[in-house]
């Protein structure tokens, strides 16, 4: 009886960000009581359906109802109301405040306009304890608490408003081993309390471990949906992933040549770990693996970005450790960066500035820059890639992401890196400049030039990379020629499930 | 059931552990330590008059001004925003003070009038940050401008002067009735920072003074109200400079548009010297007084010592940065 009426039931939602289709006619309902995992790729639009049902984003169509009765929420603090609380991946708390005062924000006891902490520390206290955790003190600083614990107060902000469904969105992807067992356990007294759980995760073994239904998102569907404990892995893997090679990999022959880096016990804190393989000329090396693998800590690492805890880099033939971004782009190291917003462009500086920034000694005569110089450069790189801009001192800001993208992979050519390490650099743009991008790659490879590809997007690996690694939590578990992988043993490499 | 000892080990780091303890230790008594090594290093050039009972009394009613003014700023630095315009705004109430005694208004209304000036120029400075949506240092520094020549305009560019009232009286070093022992002013001063205090403390504004500086984002994703709170953090701070203006008035008996020149700055060093973060979160009432005092038994000290004034305002700099400095090192694992 209660099996036949869910808790929430989200019906028919679609979501458009301009001509890109979120969400389009999405299913997806919770059962009280159940933890219901949600899976899918990276971007298969998990996020944006949370959005939509905490209230952050309004759907373009569908119905979600709650408890039976008709739920329209028009901004978080709506959907928290409702019942309906998100736990972030990035944490939301305020870490100059105590416990107790992050959980019971917004909603203070007050009495005669002056707060009631006694009561309000004993009730946060109270909350802990049910959830098992009684050494977290309501009295301590969340600055003090580490991410394990502090992920708890999250869980119990959740719970102080009486939330029916709580949404935990990759909620282990920052915590320990023994943090992750202990969220587990809270999760499982949630339940005790007929509380339910929308979990969100990449690891099919933790959606194994907690999970009692799963729901398949993929490009925006609900692709399908069933009980954990009847399901096999392989057909989950198998739901994610689902669909064809598309024909738009211009491939450019090109010629592996000698190795031209190697690596050896690549390791940060807390990623990478232990990652080591070799890199030749005119080679395209993919990187695959889920959000946090480590993917990008690697190559921050390898740029000297990020500190080295050990390790060895060899560049043609010369070992060393820990180098400085100036000297790495000295030894012919290039690198695009995943988050080209923030750290990839200088957004309010003009194309022509952007190119030339890191190698501006073709554009310098007796110790002055030329600006006319760098113009007519930039014109060049600008005709080359087709990037379409007023001139080359339009301000990066207003070029679209595809734009923007080919101006980063500019500044890579201009400075004629030998050795590229490219992140995500597709993310976010359009189809027609991604083939660009790929015909663009295809060809430095075929100038020798070698290439670290990372990409969450499985078909661009398997359609441009001679060979494709694996990272899963830190390591570079398994490197093979890209014709050995599929789509579907890939993804189950990157979920953790090898065989 | 859990062994203990396993879950100690593996801590959630829920625990206070022993650098959280000391680092706590130090917020409080930094600032604490820092004025005691002032009073001791001047009375010990001093032993005579400067920890006199009299010389005490001369240092309070010489932070009054500062103190009151740092009321407002603590609460705008928690909440992660600064106000330039205060030395401005002091000088507007003094001549709005003395413009109504020269009208031949009731003292009290006039000594309203003046705190009015000061929260009206706070609330103009909310309505900036919150309704055109510009940040704090630009918006004050806008009003700064303005405020300053606005109080020039009223007083004809010129001192304002005003019969004699017992506002003249408040900032009396020797006080009557004498039975108030302190002059009027250093009451109020207490009484504002006690005030402060508990707001901060005891009040769900004071928690959403914190939230906000400490994480704007989730402060509005608990449904707090930043907008408003913000407004209201700038009119309170806007108050507490009028009551500043006052007594600055009181000090001078005259309305001054050109006074408190550079305030602002001594103001916001008395706060980030009492540990008051300027991205937010951070900040208390005790520090901040502690850093209002450690700026006037600076001054005061090194005029008993003879001390010439350009080597006072080194010194404070040289403070200023080394609070920061030492506050960081603190914050740093």
């Amino acid at each position: 009886m209660a099996e036949m009426t869910p808790l929430l039931e989200m019906q028919g939602i679609s979501k458009s960000f301009g001509s890109t289709h979120a969400l389009t006619d999405v299913a997806f309902d919770v059962r009280e009581g159940e933890v219901h995992a949600l899976v899918g790729e990276n971007g298969a639009g998990k996020s944006t359906l949370m959005k939509v049902l905490s209230g952050a984003l309004k759907p373009d169509r569908g119905a979600i109802r709650l408890r039976g009765r008709a739920y329209q929420p028009t901004s978080p603090i709506e959907g928290r109301r409702a019942g309906v609380a998100m736990i972030y991946q990035e944490l939301n708390l305020a870490p100059q405040l105590t416990v107790e005062a992050n959980v019971m924000l917004g909603i203070e006891e007050k009495r005669f306009g002056l707060l009631e902490r006694k009561s309000m520390a004993a009730r946060v206290g109270h909350l802990f304890e049910r959830l098992n955790h009684p050494e977290i003190d309501p009295h301590t600083l969340v600055s003090d608490l580490g991410v394990g614990a502090r992920q708890l107060v999250e869980v119990a902000r959740a719970l102080v408003t009486d939330a029916a469904v709580v949404v935990m969105d990759e909620p282990t992807s920052s915590l320990s081993a023994q943090d992750t067992e202990k969220l587990f356990e809270v999760i499982a007294s949630l339940k005790e309390r007929g509380v339910s759980v929308i979990y969100i995760s990449h690891f099919l073994e933790e959606v194994r471990r907690v999970a009692d239904r799963f729901t398949v998102l993929r490009d925006g569907h609900t692709v399908g949906t069933g009980d954990v404990a009847h399901t096999p892995a392989e057909e989950i893997i198998r739901l994610m992933v689902g669909r064809r090679l598309d024909q738009m990999f211009p491939r450019v022959d090109h010629e592996r040549g000698e190795p031209i880096l190697e690596v050896e016990g690549l390791s940060g804190d807390p990623v990478p770990r232990r990652v080591g393989f070799t890199l030749h000329k005119g080679e395209i090396l993919g990187v695959a693996g889920l959000v946090g693998a480590g993917r990008t800590e690697t190559v921050r690492a390898l740029f000297g970005l990020d500190r080295l805890e050990a390790g060895s880099v060899t560049v043609a033939g010369r070992a060393d450790r820990g180098r400085t971004p100036w000297e790495r782009i000295r030894q012919g190291f290039g690198l695009l960066s995943e988050d080209r917003k923030d750290e990839g462009l200088a957004q309010n500086l003009s194309l022509a500035d952007n190119i030339a920034l890191p190698h501006l000694s073709p554009y310098t005569r007796r110790g002055l820059l030329s600006p006319r110089r760098m113009k007519s450069g930039c014109s060049t790189w600008m005709d080359n890639l087709e990037i379409k801009a007023r001139g080359a001192d339009q301000q990066v800001l207003n070029l679209s992401g595809g734009n923007q993208q080919k101006v980063a992979l500019a500044r890579l050519l201009h400075q004629d890196a030998a050795i590229l390490l490219l992140d995500e650099p597709t993310r976010g743009i359009d189809v027609g400049s991604k083939v660009t991008i790929y015909r663009h790659i295809g060809a430095l490879a075929k100038a020798q030039k070698a290439i670290i590809y990372v990409s969450s997007y499985l078909p661009e690996l398997l359609g441009i990379c001679d060979r494709i690694g694996v990272m899963h939590r830190g390591e570079l578990v398994e490197i093979r020629d890209a014709a050995e992988w599929t789509e579907q043993s890939l993804m189950a490499c990157c979920v953790g499930e090898n065989q | 059931m859990t062994d203990r000892g396993e879950r100690h080990k593996a801590g959630t780091g829920a625990a206070p552990n022993h650098t959280g303890k000391l680092r706590r230790f130090f917020n409080v008594f930094g600032p604490f330590l820092g004025l005691a090594l002032v009073v001791v290093l001047f009375h010990c050039l001093e032993p005579d008059t400067f920890l006199s009972f009299y010389n005490l009394k001369t240092v309070a009613t010489q932070t009054v001004i500062v103190a009151l003014g740092a009321m407002g700023m603590t609460l705008i630095i928690i909440s992660g925003g600064i106000d330039l315009s205060v030395g401005s705004v002091i000088a507007l109430s003094t001549v709005a003070a003395a413009l109504g005694l020269d009208a031949g208004w009731n003292p009290l209304y006039c000594f309203a009038l003046g705190v009015f000036a000061g929260g009206a120029c706070g609330m103009i400075n909310g309505l900036i940050v919150t309704r055109l949506r510009i940040v704090p240092f630009i918006a004050t520094l806008g009003m700064f401008s303005v405020v300053r020549g606005v109080a020039m305009y009223l007083a004809d560019e010129q001192k304002v002067d005003a019969p004699h009232s017992w506002i003249d009286r408040l900032m009396d070093i020797n006080p009557e009735p004498s039975w108030l022992i302190l002059p009027p002013g250093v009451w109020l001063m207490i009484f504002a920072a006690l005030l402060v205090a508990g707001m901060l403390r005891y009040t769900a504004f004071g928690r959403y003074v914190f939230g906000i500086g400490s994480n704007e984002a989730t402060a509005r994703l608990c449904g707090i109200k930043v907008e408003r709170v913000k407004l209201w953090i700038y009119t309170l701070a806007g108050i507490f400079t009028g009551l500043a203006g006052t007594m600055q008035y009181s000090r001078l008996t005259v309305g001054d548009p050109t006074v408190a020149m550079g305030a602002e700055l001594d103001i916001i060093a008395a706060v980030v010297i009492g540990g008051g973060s300027l991205s937010g979160g951070a900040g208390s009432v005790l520090g901040s007084m502690i850093g209002a005092f450690i700026m006037a038994f600076l001054k005061n000290g090194c005029d008993l010592v003879g001390v010439p004034n350009y080597v006072q305002k080194i010194i404070i700099g040289v403070i200023v940065v080394a609070a920061v400095a030492v506050d960081q090192l603190r914050h740093r694992k």
